[in-house]
This record gives structure tokens, sequence and C-alpha cells, in this order.
């Protein structure tokens, strides 16, 4: 059941981002090109999106459980840290660069398959890299890596 | 008065759909609907999710987005030039997406409606750094 709820949340996820416009790269580098020529529209997708989770965390609470799992897998919102904000400056700068973010990147195999798959191919070795990197760092008794 | 190439209904309305996928996955599953870490998660890279929760998910994204090419027309999308380009942009996505626990829509759209701190600084960041690069590219 919980694996058909993600396959439909997955489906409307992707045809969402195919009708406002932010599988274009294009579009989301104009967001972001604020000395330049401006496109607002992603202002208005992250608003659109913003208000039925709004309205979802309002209704967790009565829910002593999720409908078709048996517990909440959600993560704690405190602790800003170094490696939150380097990870998102770098995320930031790949996003400028590319016009591309992970949802965006992974609907567009079904539009340009062959550029987003070149996107992909880089996304996961770069991903790879942390996931080795800590575990290589806890291998070694140091720090890092995430939990 | 926004630019006439702006898609503020389409935006807004696909945002929406966007919104309700999230809180489908939050309600139903418990899980947040945050791509970096559902992908990662379906690559064996890190997460808890079950991997078929994980993957369902990942290949709902395309679906819909092909869905949308039948029912409605052709998405349009233009790319950068260079595979150069996309490389350096993907590497530093999924790196900094893991380093930083999530992107736009773990971070932007599941975060941001909680207010959660973690959150709010995460998204202010890759939105002040995605600016910057912009402007340094110079288009």
């Amino acid at each position: 059941m919980q694996t058909l709820v993600a396959l439909v949340a997955g489906v409307l996820f992707g045809v969402g981002l195919a009708l406002s416009g932010m599988l274009d790269p294009d579009r989301v580098r104009g967001f972001l090109a604020v000395t330049g020529r401006w496109d607002p529209t992603l202002a208005f997708v992250m608003g659109g999106a913003l208000l039925p989770m709004i309205v979802a965390w309002r209704l967790r609470p009565a829910l002593s459980q999720p409908l078709a799992g048996k517990r909440w897998h959600v993560p704690g919102t405190r602790g800003v840290t170094g490696e939150l904000v380097i990870g998102a400056v770098l995320f930031g700068a790949g996003w400028g660069i590319a016009g591309l973010c992970p949802g965006p990147a992974v609907a567009n195999l079904a539009v340009a398959p062959w550029a987003a798959l070149t996107f992909l191919v880089a996304m996961v070795a770069g991903m790879a890299l942390h996931t080795f990197a800590g575990r290589l760092g806890r291998a070694a008794g140091g720090g890092g890596g995430h939990p | 008065m926004l630019p006439d190439y702006a898609l503020p209904g389409p935006g807004f309305l696909g945002g929406l759909l966007i919104g309700l996928a999230a809180a489908l996955m939050l309600l139903g599953t418990g899980r947040i609907a945050g791509v970096s870490g559902l992908v990662a998660n379906s690559l064996a890279l890190g997460g808890d999710a079950p991997w078929r929760v994980a993957f369902a998910f990942t290949v709902g994204l395309p679906l819909g987005a092909a869905l949308v090419g039948a029912l409605i027309g052709p998405v349009p999308v233009t790319f950068p030039d260079l595979p150069a380009t996309l490389i350096t942009g993907g590497l530093l996505v999924g790196l900094g997406s893991r380093m930083g626990s999530g992107c736009t829509s773990g971070h932007g759209v599941c975060g941001l409606s909680r207010l959660s701190t973690r959150s709010v600084v995460a998204t202010l960041t890759f939105m002040a750094t995605g600016m910057l690069t912009v402007a340094l590219m110079g288009s």
C-alpha cells in the first residue's frame, strides 16, 4: 500500500513539475537571474506547493500514525550545522549552473532523456561521493558523514 | 506587472499539485517527499525508507511528466548546450543535496511549510548561491 501511495505521489509530483514549467532549466535559471531577465514563475510554483503542505503539517498531529504506514519518519528541524550550510552552498551553485535540481532532473528522463541522464549520472556520482566519504570517515574512526 | 514570459497560472496550479503530492507522501507514508533523499534511497546510497517505496516515488516522476506530454502536449525544455555544464551542475547538486540533507523539495517545499530552522537556512542559502552563480555566469 505504501508503495502504491508513493507511486501516485511521484506521478502527481511529476505532473505538477511538467505543468508548472519547472522542467525547463532555462526557466529555473530565469528565476535565479535576478540581475538579468528575471522570471518569477518559480515563486508561484513554490507558493502553490507550500499551501497543501502547510495544511498537511497541521493535520498530522490528528493522526496517530500515517494513513498507510506504522510510524512517522520525519527529520528534526533544529540544529544548523556547517555541513548543512556548505551542502546548501554547493547545491545552489550546481542548481544555478545547470538549472536543474533532483526532481526535475529525474522527471526530465521522460522529456529530454539524454540531457537528463547526463546530469543524473553526475548527480548520482556526487551522492555516492558523499556516501563513501562518510563511510570512510567512520571506518577511520573520525567524525563526519551523516547519521 | 509580470513579464509576459512568466507563467503565474500554470506555475501556481503545478505548484499545488506538487504540494498535494508531498502532502500525500507525508500523511500516507509518514515520509518527507524529498527527491534527493528518495533518489539516494532507491539507489542504496542512504536513507531508511523501504527500497520499493523510494523507487516507486522516483519512477513516478518521469511517468507524471510523460502523462502531461501525452495528454496536454509537448513540455518545452531548453537545456544547457555543453555536457560539461550538466556534469558540473550534476556533481554539485548530488554532493550538495546529500551534505545539506535535502534539496528544493525536501527543504524548500516540505521544510519551509513547517518553518524548520534547518530548512529555512538551507533554502535561503541555496537560493542566494544559485542567484549569485547565475549572475557570475552572466546569463
